[in-house]
């Protein structure tokens, strides 16, 4: 396994207008730490995923994949390297441009869903679409998306009042609420027994194909594999294709 | 807005517990309003009702005890009459007497001596105006405390009789006692210690306390010109609720008393929130990651406090508005004034917004990418 990515079937996105609609992530490195002490968090990183693509990437814990994530997302600022979503740059130097960047095209699933406890399942995906300015105010009806993901029923939950796949469910739709271009999802199956684990990661994949949104998934759940488009390792912060 | 009603509604006891302690310290501020105005009105209330801009002291006067210490001579009063901008200038007696009713009721007096044709000479609400020469016009005050129209009361150990003649229209006391409007010749008489029937010393008819100086309406009198000239030592009115007994160090002390709740009230909305912060951190970087601007999520957080203090203040105030009208009338020097009510609740609310914001932005330094991981 090379030290770079090859990724699969799309390593030329400067050629392809689909693939700037997703992800596209060049020579990405990324350090942490300081002068006496630093460890090399990603290192020398390509990635491309398409719109519609779920794409895994697995790895031992710190390896660097939260980092991948965090990057992709423009939470972190790599020390070099180009990074695109939806073709907007996520490297700015601009903290706020960042942030705008991400609300508009980054939706984040989080372990656990990290769902807000005050909320209602239904004010979880209500609060996404409230973050911006009034005239950026768009997406898609959260009590619709709540039902498209089987949680009609239990809208006016709590997450305390929800299992760890009900959560995990509002946590997808909440990422989806405002029609994102890239999804980043981070250990979705880490609290949830086998079972949920498959329906969580099938539920994903048929929303990134019905919504074509570029999905890269963080997990260490090889059982959920089958249903990724692409698989990637990543051992001390570089990122292969797997075998 | 979105999120802090919610999680106001969520954790509804832990934010009713902190809301009863900001409540607690306004129903307490309320008491110390209520307090702070009942006492000044004990204090200075006859000399708040006086139509007088200042008072012309003897020369070199100790300030905050010039109504004993204080001797002019009369001849000031034409001095300051004739001063630029001066509309009227009057002989003003003062001092305090305790006093007997033919019942036997006691009752201690602050006697104010004036000339009963002069713009002192007070209105009444019961009885006749000064006139009799042994007659005196009291302040309501004095009626709750036993004394009755028509009233003979006599000053101890001196044995001149007064008669009360009539009532003012409002309260009017002075140190915490009550008022008294002698003829300027009586309270001659009296603070020179001459018996009745007794001739009133020469020099004691030339003496007074001070002189009751009124300005001609929109003018500003020179009181140091005026001084110069009379050879006194001026106080606005104002200045000269100082030199009522006792005045300064209570409302010093209330002041001190109100200024350090103020502080505890920063305090204890300041640490509340510093701890719901730190608690909130992990929330916080969930928001950021999904979007949130700082500015957004200090909104957020800052409208929070906001309607908690302003909520546990208006409760507060209720509650203390309640207590303050039970007692009123009392005994106690209480006074309940909305404008200085309100100014506390304002005040309460801003320091305490004051204390959550220096609490609360902390969570700008919350890193959104601690949201990943297992750092949750």
């Amino acid at each position: 396994m090379s030290s770079r990515s090859a990724p699969t079937a799309s390593t030329t996105p400067t050629d392809d207008a689909p693939e700037q609609l997703g992800l596209v992530m060049r020579a990405v490195s990324l350090r942490h730490g300081n002068a006496a002490e630093t460890v090399q968090a990603l290192d020398n990183v390509d990635l491309t995923v398409r719109p519609g693509e779920l794409a895994a990437v697995v790895g031992p814990s710190g390896a660097g994949k939260s980092s991948l994530l965090a990057v992709a997302g423009g939470l972190a600022r790599p020390g070099h390297g180009t990074v695109t979503v939806a073709g907007q740059d996520m490297t700015v130097p601009s903290r706020r441009t960042r942030t705008e960047l991400r609300r508009q095209h980054v939706g984040f699933v989080f372990q656990s869903g990290n769902l807000l406890p005050a909320l209602t399942a239904a004010d979880q995906l209500r609060l996404p679409l409230r973050l911006g300015p009034r005239s950026q105010r768009s997406g898609r009806d959260p009590l619709e998306l709540l039902a498209d993901v089987g949680m009609a029923d239990k809208a006016d939950r709590r997450p305390h009042q929800l299992s760890g796949g009900e959560r995990q469910r509002v946590g997808i739709a909440r990422a989806l609420v405002t029609e994102p271009s890239v999804l980043l999802v981070d250990e979705p199956t880490a609290a949830l027994d086998r079972a949920r684990s498959h329906e969580i990661v099938r539920l994903l994949a048929h929303e990134a194909r019905q919504r074509s949104v570029a999905v890269v998934m963080v997990t260490h759940d090889h059982d959920v594999l089958q249903y990724c488009d692409t698989v990637y390792e990543m051992v001390d912060g570089k990122l292969a294709a797997s075998s | 807005m979105f999120l802090a009603i919610r999680e106001l509604n969520f954790a509804r006891l832990r934010f009713a517990l902190m809301g009863a302690v900001i409540a607690l310290i306004a129903v307490l501020m309320v008491m110390l309003s209520g307090l702070s105005v009942g006492l000044v009105r004990d204090g200075v209330s006859g000399l708040q009702n006086l139509p007088v801009t200042s008072f012309a002291f003897t020369h070199d006067v100790q300030r905050d005890s010039a109504f004993s210490r204080s001797v002019v001579d009369l001849s000031a009063v034409d001095e300051w009459a004739s001063q630029p901008g001066v509309a009227d200038a009057a002989p003003f007696g003062n001092t305090l007497v305790n006093t007997r009713t033919d019942r036997g009721t006691e009752i201690d007096l602050a006697l104010f001596g004036v000339q009963s044709d002069s713009f002192l000479s007070p209105a009444v609400s019961q009885g006749e105006r000064l006139g009799t020469a042994d007659g005196i016009v009291v302040s309501p005050t004095a009626l709750d405390a036993g004394l009755q129209l028509g009233d003979t009361v006599t000053i101890d150990r001196l044995g001149t009789r007064l008669r009360v003649v009539g009532v003012t229209e409002q309260q009017d006391t002075f140190g915490h006692v009550d008022v008294a409007y002698v003829p300027l010749a009586a309270w001659q008489a009296i603070k020179s210690g001459t018996a009745p029937g007794a001739a009133l010393p020469q020099r004691a008819a030339t003496e007074i306390t001070a002189v009751a100086v009124r300005a001609a309406g929109g003018k500003s009198v020179d009181l140091a010109a005026g001084d110069t000239a009379a050879g006194t030592e001026s106080l606005t009115l104002k200045e000269a609720y100082g030199a009522s007994p006792g005045y300064t160090a209570e409302t010093t002390t209330l002041q001190l008393i109100q200024g350090f709740l103020y502080a505890i009230s920063a305090l204890v909305a300041g640490a509340f929130f510093a701890v719901w912060a730190i608690q909130r951190k992990p929330e916080v970087a969930v928001l950021r990651a999904l979007g949130a601007s700082t500015g957004w999520v200090l909104r957020d957080a800052l409208t929070q406090a906001l309607v908690l203090l302003a909520a546990a203040v208006a409760i507060g105030v209720g509650v203390g508005l309640a207590l303050g009208a039970l007692i009123t009338g009392s005994g106690i020097p209480f006074a309940l004034s909305m404008p200085s009510i309100s100014a506390a609740g304002v005040g309460l609310v801003v320091l305490g917004l004051v204390g959550a914001g220096a609490a609360v932005i902390r969570i700008t330094s919350v890193d959104p990418a601690t949201a990943l991981g297992g750092n949750r």
